[in-house]
């Protein structure tokens, strides 16, 4: 019976989550649902996004009740088909959180590695499958980002195949000594660390200088993409939104970091306390200021003039789609028309983060076409 | 990153620091133990075991075992800055500064300005403060007030693991005197701090939560209470902004002023005396930048105006609480 019946589980948004708030269920109980229709609201200390049923079905119960917070994994609602009975369902709960009583919280969630690549530390953290034949995704975060970028996405995308999220040089848990800062510098030492990692061919997905990092990556050495996703990419046209740069190499102070971070997004509220406060951790850390201050003068000098590769992509012969939030207030969206129409997804509502404003959508296109590639 | 108790974080801090710069030298009462005394090196790392370590790994040419002289030791730190090198004197408790304020008043705090800026006094004098250790009243002041009310002096109270190494590499990296206040009662406390060095500047709060009914500012150990009261006055329904100035001299007075105009309401915890204490000072800057926006008078929440009791029922009773600081948040939202 169990097999009909899903169960939706506190889900585990970032390394540092251990629990997360029920601000609101979206769905009534008894309620017909599709795969992927936003089911019910969460808020961790860091954001609020909402959570999407894995599956088609009813929702038969909602088991967390709106403003209880609970630990990543604990039970808050069932899915499943209107033929299964209560008694099923109530057993099937019962099961859930007796299992859940037995495991605590002791079940293991992935960790990132320190990588040791040719010129610098890399921090990495993979997720999906031990083995698998798929090849792997990599996922490149943007400037002053890093591997968390991902949280919302990466577990969704290990599914089918397992996925690589890593901390450029300067960023995260990276080493932060940056020699050179351009854009061929760090796609040399993104192919450094898939080297370390024992990498071959690789689905590349890059977020905004990510973006350019990996479209680099596949002008170099295209027969080891198997498809490249820019979401919000630097490098296909000129302009961007040099204002923000500055601000965020400069802000050291909450305030300062917050105005610049508010124009990530398209919805600032989603800008919390602990947001800005794990970038000022992290600018604080000795080499950082400087790291940032390289790689913007080599990436992003006099806007991105001296690299743009958009003229290339008629040369490329790895699949591309560009992601785009509309609201993008980094870099425009207008630059997504270097790709033809079908393979240019221009999202409403969202701005440069888009991956942590619509993740469901970006999710779902890049598994489609990466499993198309 | 890592979870390092305040203790581990001040060490690292210091290792780091000494590390980085050769310039680096710690002196002070016990910080590599055992002078003299064959086989007993590095035996305590001072009274909390803070240096511990640094002594077999720097030489006791850096990690130096003083006289218990105060006024002497002091005043060689002051004099090792003025000179080129970067003290970090340990002064155990803070009530025995007594001993030694000409040198930190007189000659530290009025070098950079009596000689025209020309000379810098890049030294740190760190201190143990504050009560709940059953050590009376000649070992529990708090006396930050007092160093804070002197121009040239920088004044540091970490409230926590992360913000004490942040903030000690910033103070030994800054070419000011800083005294560095460490609380007796929070050297066992953990919290998640990064294994790299890195600064935290002086002069910038720090805003634990966010609310609209009410700011609650405290200071060192005082944060962890008004934090506790502000979870507990969610439950109620009263949300609260909690700041922790993090240092006194610079202080961020433009967060508590752009705090309570929204808030209209506020409350400060200090552990130190109500008299001309952190509490007195902040309320008369907020009454009088922000007496506009203020809903409802300001409320200190402070021990009473006397030494510290040793009995260990009426310290107790003396230092703030978390009841006390949510009693005073009822009768300003009253």
């Amino acid at each position: 019976m169990s097999g009909q019946i899903t169960p939706i589980g506190m889900p585990k948004w970032g390394l540092a989550m251990t629990e997360g708030k029920v601000n609101a269920w979206l769905v009534a109980e008894g309620a017909a649902i599709a795969a992927g229709d936003d089911i019910v609201e969460i808020e961790t200390s860091k954001i609020t996004n909402v959570f999407e049923s894995p599956v088609a079905g009813t929702l038969r119960r909602q088991v967390a009740q709106p403003g209880e917070t609970l630990p990543v994994g604990a039970l808050l609602g069932v899915v499943a088909e209107a033929a299964v009975d209560d008694a099923a369902i109530e057993a099937f709960v019962a099961q859930y959180r007796a299992h859940q009583a037995e495991i605590g919280s002791a079940e293991a969630a992935p960790e990132p590695v320190m990588v040791a690549a040719e010129g610098w530390t890399a921090r990495v953290l993979r997720m999906g499958p031990d083995e698998t034949a798929a090849a792997p995704l990599v996922l490149i975060h943007g400037f002053g980002g890093d591997l968390q970028n991902w949280q919302f996405n990466q577990p969704d995308l290990a599914a089918e195949r397992a996925v690589y999220a890593l901390d450029l040089p300067g960023h995260g848990g990276s080493s932060k000594v940056v020699a050179e800062g351009g854009v061929a510098a760090l796609a040399a030492s993104v192919w450094a660390a898939l080297a370390a990692l024992g990498l071959g061919r690789v689905h590349l997905a890059g977020h905004s200088l990510g973006g350019a990092i990996a479209l680099r990556m596949a002008l170099d050495q295209g027969a080891r993409i198997a498809s490249l996703t820019l979401i919000c990419p630097a490098g296909l046209g000129p302009e961007i939104n040099a204002g923000y740069i500055d601000g965020f190499v400069r802000a050291e102070r909450r305030k300062e970091m917050k105005a610049a971070v508010e124009t990530l997004f398209a919805d600032p509220s989603l800008v919390s306390r602990d947001m800005i406060e794990d970038l000022l951790k992290y600018k604080r850390l000795d080499g950082v200021p400087a790291a940032l201050r390289t790689i913007a003068a080599a990436a992003f000098a006099d806007g991105v003039r001296a690299s743009v590769m958009a003229p290339s992509l008629a040369t490329l012969a790895v699949p591309v789609q560009v992601i785009w939030g509309a609201e993008d207030r980094i870099i425009p969206p207008a630059q997504a028309a270097a790709v033809d129409a079908a393979r240019r997804h221009v999202l409403p509502g969202a701005g440069h983060m888009v991956h942590i404003e619509r993740p469901a959508e970006v999710n779902r296109l890049i598994a489609a076409f990466v499993a198309a590639a | 990153m890592s979870k390092k108790s305040f203790r581990q974080a001040v060490n690292e801090a210091l290792a780091q620091e000494m590390r980085r710069d050769p310039r680096v030298i710690v002196m002070g009462e016990d910080v590599a133990g055992g002078l003299g005394a064959p086989g007993e090196d590095d035996a305590w790392g001072g009274p909390m075991g803070v240096t511990k370590g640094l002594m077999p790994e720097f030489g006791r040419e850096r990690v130096l075992d003083t006289p218990i002289t105060e006024s002497g030791f002091i005043g060689a730190a002051i004099g090792a800055a003025a000179t080129g090198l970067r003290p970090v004197a340990d002064l155990m408790f803070v009530d025995f500064m007594g001993v030694c304020f000409d040198q930190i008043f007189n000659q530290a705090a009025k070098f950079r300005y009596m000689f025209g800026g020309k000379a810098v006094t890049p030294v740190v004098i760190r201190t143990m403060y504050g009560g709940g250790f059953r050590a009376a009243s000649q070992h529990s002041q708090c006396l930050y007030p007092l160093f804070t009310h002197i121009p040239g002096l920088k004044v540091v109270i970490p409230s926590s693991a992360y913000d004490a190494k942040g903030l000690l590499i910033q103070a030994i990296r800054d070419d000011d005197p800083v005294i560095f206040f460490e609380h007796k009662m929070l050297y066992d406390d953990i919290d998640e701090v990064p294994d790299e060095a890195y600064t935290i500047p002086f002069g910038e709060a720090n805003v634990l939560r966010e609310g609209g009914d009410l700011t609650l500012v405290a200071l060192g150990r005082m944060v962890k209470l008004a934090r506790e009261a502000a979870e507990s006055l969610a439950r109620q329904g009263i949300s609260c902004t909690v700041i922790d100035p993090r240092t006194t001299s610079p202080m961020d007075t433009d967060t508590i002023l752009e705090s309570v105009a929204d808030t209209g309401r506020l409350v400060i915890v200090d552990e130190a005396h109500p008299r001309c204490g952190m509490a007195a000072d902040i309320s008369a800057i907020v009454a009088q930048e922000a007496f506009g926006a203020l809903k409802a008078p300001i409320r200190m929440v402070t021990p009473p105006h006397t030494p510290v009791p040793f009995s260990p029922a009426l310290e107790d009773a003396y230092l703030p609480t978390p009841a006390r600081i949510i009693e005073a948040a009822r009768r300003v939202m009253a």
